[in-house]
């Protein structure tokens, strides 16, 4: 199993251990991430904000590298995922765009790159049964709320990622895992982060406290994300909504990869996990050989 | 709720320019309001999507382009996967972002075009985003120096946050894309 590896830009800023853990868990399972030489921004909200051919071209200039690799992308960021996923969307449906992308690319792209989410290559391809020959350690015991937000499964005739109002890739996960999967209600709802650096981020502050409430409600011992800025907003966040609320939740907010990592029995050096604000230590703690 | 449009006001509707830039049908709207009920920032702002597209439908001019909303909006995309007849509101929101820039509407709180304009700034720079440099030019352009600068120690010392600009080998095209991109200044 080998594929095109996409890091995205926060791999190299905000989500270094989602970026680390990726690649631990893809080299225990023997999975191959060639990342993409020259792989540029794809461009993320501002870009669809301000201009439809800028917005399709950025991302496009990636799939094209992958292309000529010969490979399918895989992608760790839902934001990336999406831009991607829209790129292909609206060269192949939109009329005239595979023609401008063309033009500001200097190069023909098709629309035909496959691109794939990590979570998404774990149960599709490399398989849950498999998976779960190869975990050596279980998270018994441990209650896990699964949060998707939005760009993972939004809009669904782009992204295609399970079913858009309930996903449960990542509880299949969780599950395989020995933890339980909780049923909660704010799997899909939107942290804000597209406004997190803005002086708006009152309105974030508030979003990402009614969706960490919702897990605490739920019994949550942490929250298991997908996407970069998912996670440092309800991470960093809980800082705010304690001097805004009183509220104080101590919620761990783990990569999806993390939890698989520490499952395969690897250092939380590297997975990264000293770099979580809320200290996980609950979960490390819990994790046992598995029976 | 009682919509009323002040016709005089601008006396132009912005209604076709919005499909034409959007290239959705909005006139397939009967209201049925999913589109506000699963609206993540419909709370916090003064109109809900629903409102929006019966406001384009009933005529609205310039004046739309101050409404909250357009900056508001987080992109969750939530309105677009919910509604009945497919009505591409993420696309709608674009358009009527790009106008409000274009026809110099008030700047809103939270001055998201700057910010938008800095991250793609570094984007067209480097090749890939530079977030210590995007929030320079952005706190400059809106001296909100104290916001979150509490927590820089610690983004700091977490390693949260890269201290140099990563150049990506690839910046040639990714500075044609911006150059034939009408509005990727």
């Amino acid at each position: 199993m080998k594929y095109a590896y996409y890091p995205g830009c926060s791999s190299e800023s905000s989500a270094r251990d989602q970026h680390s853990s990726s690649m631990a868990v893809a080299k225990a399972l023997g999975i191959e991430f060639v990342e993409i030489e020259g792989w540029t921004c794809c461009g993320a909200t501002p870009g669809h904000q301000t201009d439809r051919v800028l917005a399709a071209s950025l991302p496009a200039a990636n799939l094209v590298l992958a292309q000529d690799m010969g490979l399918d992308i895989v992608v760790n960021c839902a934001a990336c995922y999406s831009r991607l996923k829209m790129a292909n969307y609206e060269v192949l449906n939109q009329p005239d765009m595979r023609e401008k992308v063309g033009d500001a690319l200097g190069s023909d792209y098709d629309g035909s790159v496959k691109v794939r989410h990590l979570v998404e290559i774990l149960l599709e391809d490399y398989g849950l049964e498999n998976l779960k020959t190869r975990l050596s350690h279980s998270l018994d015991g441990i209650k896990i709320a699964s949060y998707y937000g939005c760009l993972l499964v939004r809009p669904h005739e782009v992204t295609n990622f399970d079913d858009p109002e309930n996903p449960t890739s990542m509880d299949n996960l969780i599950s395989a895992m020995g933890a339980e999967s909780l049923d909660w209600p704010s799997k899909t709802d939107c942290c804000g982060n597209s406004l997190s650096l803005t002086t708006k981020s009152d309105l974030v502050v508030s979003l990402s406290d009614s969706i960490i409430g919702m897990a605490q409600a739920a019994g949550a011992d942490c929250i298991a994300v997908a996407c970069p800025l998912c996670q440092v907003n309800l991470d960093l966040r809980q800082i705010d909504i304690k001097k805004q609320t009183g509220r104080q939740y101590n919620m761990p907010i783990l990569y999806i990869t993390q939890l698989i990592g520490l499952c395969l029995g690897l250092s939380t050096e590297a997975l990264g996990l000293n770099k979580l604000v809320i200290a996980p230590s609950n979960i490390i703690n819990a994790v046992k050989t598995a029976a | 709720m009682t919509i009323r449009i002040k016709k005089g006001q601008t006396g132009k509707s912005i209604l076709n320019t919005v499909i034409e830039m959007s290239g959705v049908d909005l006139s397939l709207c009967y209201q049925c309001k999913k589109c506000s009920c699963g609206c993540t920032v419909s709370n916090h702002a003064k109109s809900p999507p629903s409102e929006i597209i019966r406001r384009l439908q009933l005529g609205a001019g310039n004046e739309l382009l101050d409404n909250d909303l357009i900056w508001s909006c987080v992109s969750c995309e939530t309105c677009y996967a919910r509604c009945p007849m497919g009505i591409d509101m993420v696309s709608v929101m674009d358009a009527l972002r790009r106008m409000a820039i274009e026809r110099k509407a008030a700047i809103p709180e939270g001055n998201v075009p700057l910010f938008n304009s800095a991250f793609l700034k570094t984007v067209k720079f480097f090749g890939r985003t530079y977030d210590l440099g995007l929030m320079a030019i952005y706190k400059i352009g809106t001296s909100s120096y104290v916001q979150d600068a509490d927590k820089l120690p610690l983004i700091f010392m977490k390693k949260k946050i890269a201290i140099l600009p990563s150049w990506s080998a690839n910046r040639k095209t990714v500075k044609r894309i911006f150059k034939k991109a009408s509005h990727g200044k």
